[in-house]
């Protein structure tokens, strides 16, 4: 892939960790504006992008909107964890049965495994990464680490999004509505119990503004 | 990493249209099946056409006639929520909320629920099966317990959609654009069994799509469920799944729809049963009779006979409960 390396607008290196990335995400390399929407109202052209060649696209990840030149096969996973250095995102079975990449997409949990990054153009994408609050966790991540509710840790940024979108469509959701929402996401260590019982304080947390 | 491909994006559906026309192209709409497919290599593609910017085909439009107009793209959880489709169709609802996991069904849609592949694992594996242009169904002598009990011939499939036996017990149809223009198919008559075409799953030919499911409007006093049985509590496929749409007039059956999933290549509507339904008085006797005729003509396979009482047991429950409901 070095020839698709040289192609895309982000100048980061894949040897970043993801803090440097970060600082240097925020000293504006990559990002074009820092607000509104786009793509969203655009006209949808007919265009055709041949396999194999790059074309530029913006997305709009945690706020921030990133350049850059894709495949047309590239999933927004591929985007988020080798192109952009967004590692929080996992890839698990890498064919929608898993859950370790569920992301936000307009605030619905989704698999970036199985959406095309030339398909997340126009709409907000959002990662665990997007959930921090300046150096603090939020209200999801927070009630995970209180309740222990992983053991190997590889599932748990999927479930936290999991988690993220059931209390942003459902504020006060029963037990039955947390297995519901949490069920597209497998934990081989089988930690469901604790995930539940942190899902249920993250919306305590949440609705109190305790965070 | 999937294959490679080109990418066009319809700006409509004639473009989409004039899009598959050209080579194989295929279309991509929630994206869930068709990238699966493609990375499991069941078929190759040059070309994905991608429908997602058709905007009018996203909408959920009530008709003039009182039925209801479900764009292909409307999302499986839209579906599932919609208040008009929860009130007055709720096996669709229903069945909906039943199909895959909240991520898929967020992406997934309609159309692509209704024109999905086949989940079987020699399809979906490294089989040149004669779904795929080889010359044997290795489910026959195989690993067949998801296999069909009904319908098959030569292939063993079973249909893997919710919302198509829903569909099916509601009266609903197609709505198909192509090159030759549009045209609309019951949806009963929507899904090509092996018998016919063992390389077809749908009766859409080169270049066409599937823009809308148009419900009619629902009947007067038409009760209406779906009911799923899987293996895995969380989600998985159906091993077993009834859509039923009753009416009763003073205590009897007077309409009867009975349509199954897990059971057939395709859904498989239970016309002799629903004949034998109809005049009967609704209640545990008439659902008694109307299982063991569900099931009559059951031909399982080696591993899958399991599947016979599981469907006798649910049509009974099934067509008991929604007699006194």
């Amino acid at each position: 892939m070095s020839s698709d390396e040289d192609n895309h607008a982000c100048s980061c290196g894949k040897g970043l960790t993801r803090r440097q990335f970060l600082t240097s995400a925020g000293a504006g390399a990559l990002i074009v504006t820092a607000s509104g929407h786009l793509g969203k109202d655009q006209e949808v052209s007919a265009a055709v992008i041949k396999s194999g060649e790059g074309t530029k696209i913006t997305l709009l990840i945690n706020g921030k909107q990133f350049q850059m030149l894709v495949e047309p096969r590239w999933s927004l996973l591929h985007v988020l964890r080798e192109e952009l250095g967004f590692t929080a995102t996992k890839e698990g079975c890498g064919r929608g049965e898993c859950g370790a990449c569920t992301v936000l997409i307009d605030g619905m949990p989704r698999y970036a495994c199985m959406t095309l990054a030339v398909e997340a153009e126009g709409v907000e994408i959002t990662t665990v990464e997007g959930l921090m609050r300046g150096e603090d966790l939020g209200p999801v991540q927070k009630a995970f680490v209180e309740h222990d509710a992983f053991q190997c840790g590889y599932c748990t940024p999927g479930q936290i999004m999991a988690v993220e979108g059931l209390l942003r469509k459902e504020p006060d959701p029963t037990v039955e509505q947390i297995r519901q929402g949490v069920s597209g996401n497998l934990c081989r260590c089988g930690a469901y119990t604790h995930i539940i019982n942190a899902a249920r304080r993250a919306a305590e947390m949440k609705k109190s503004g305790a965070v | 990493m999937t294959p490679g491909f080109s990418y066009r994006r319809a700006a409509s559906i004639k473009d989409a249209v004039t899009g598959l026309s050209e080579g194989n192209g295929r279309i991509l709409a929630g994206g869930t099946d068709l990238l699966g497919c493609l990375r499991d290599s069941v078929f190759t593609t040059d070309m994905v056409v991608s429908i997602t910017g058709i905007k009018e085909l996203k909408r959920i439009d009530e008709t003039p006639g009182g039925g209801l107009s479900i764009g292909a793209l409307a999302t499986i959880t839209e579906v599932s929520e919609n208040p008009v489709i929860r009130e007055r169709y709720p096996a669709l609802a229903q069945a909906a909320a039943e199909v895959a996991s909240p991520q898929l069904r967020n992406q997934g849609t309609l159309g692509g629920n209704l024109c999905q592949k086949p989940r079987c694992w020699y399809y979906r594996g490294e089989f040149h099966c004669l779904r795929k242009g080889g010359d044997r169904c290795y489910a026959v002598a195989g690993e067949n317990h998801y296999h069909c009990i009904f319908g098959g011939k030569g292939c063993y499939i079973v249909h893997p959609s919710d919302t198509a036996p829903a569909l099916i017990a509601y009266g609903a149809e197609a709505t198909i654009a192509g090159p030759a223009g549009m045209r609309k198919v019951s949806l009963e008559n929507f899904f090509v069994p092996p018998a016919k075409d063992v390389t077809k799953e749908t009766v859409l030919e080169a270049g066409e799509i599937v823009t809308a499911i148009v419900l009619p409007p629902p009947l007067a006093g038409l009760k209406s469920f779906y009911r799923k049985i899987r293996s895995r509590q969380s989600w998985d496929f159906a091993l077993a799944g009834v859509a039923l749409a009753i009416r009763t007039s003073n205590g009897r059956v007077t309409d009867a729809r009975i349509v199954l999933s897990g059971a057939a290549p395709i859904p498989w509507r239970l016309v002799d049963a629903e004949k034998a339904l109809i005049g009967k008085v609704a209640g545990p006797d008439s659902a008694k009779h109307t299982a063991a005729l569900s099931i009559k003509d059951a031909q399982p396979l080696k591993h899958n006979a399991y599947k016979i009482p599981l469907f006798k047991g649910m049509i009974e429950e099934e067509v008991a409960n929604i007699s006194q409901a």
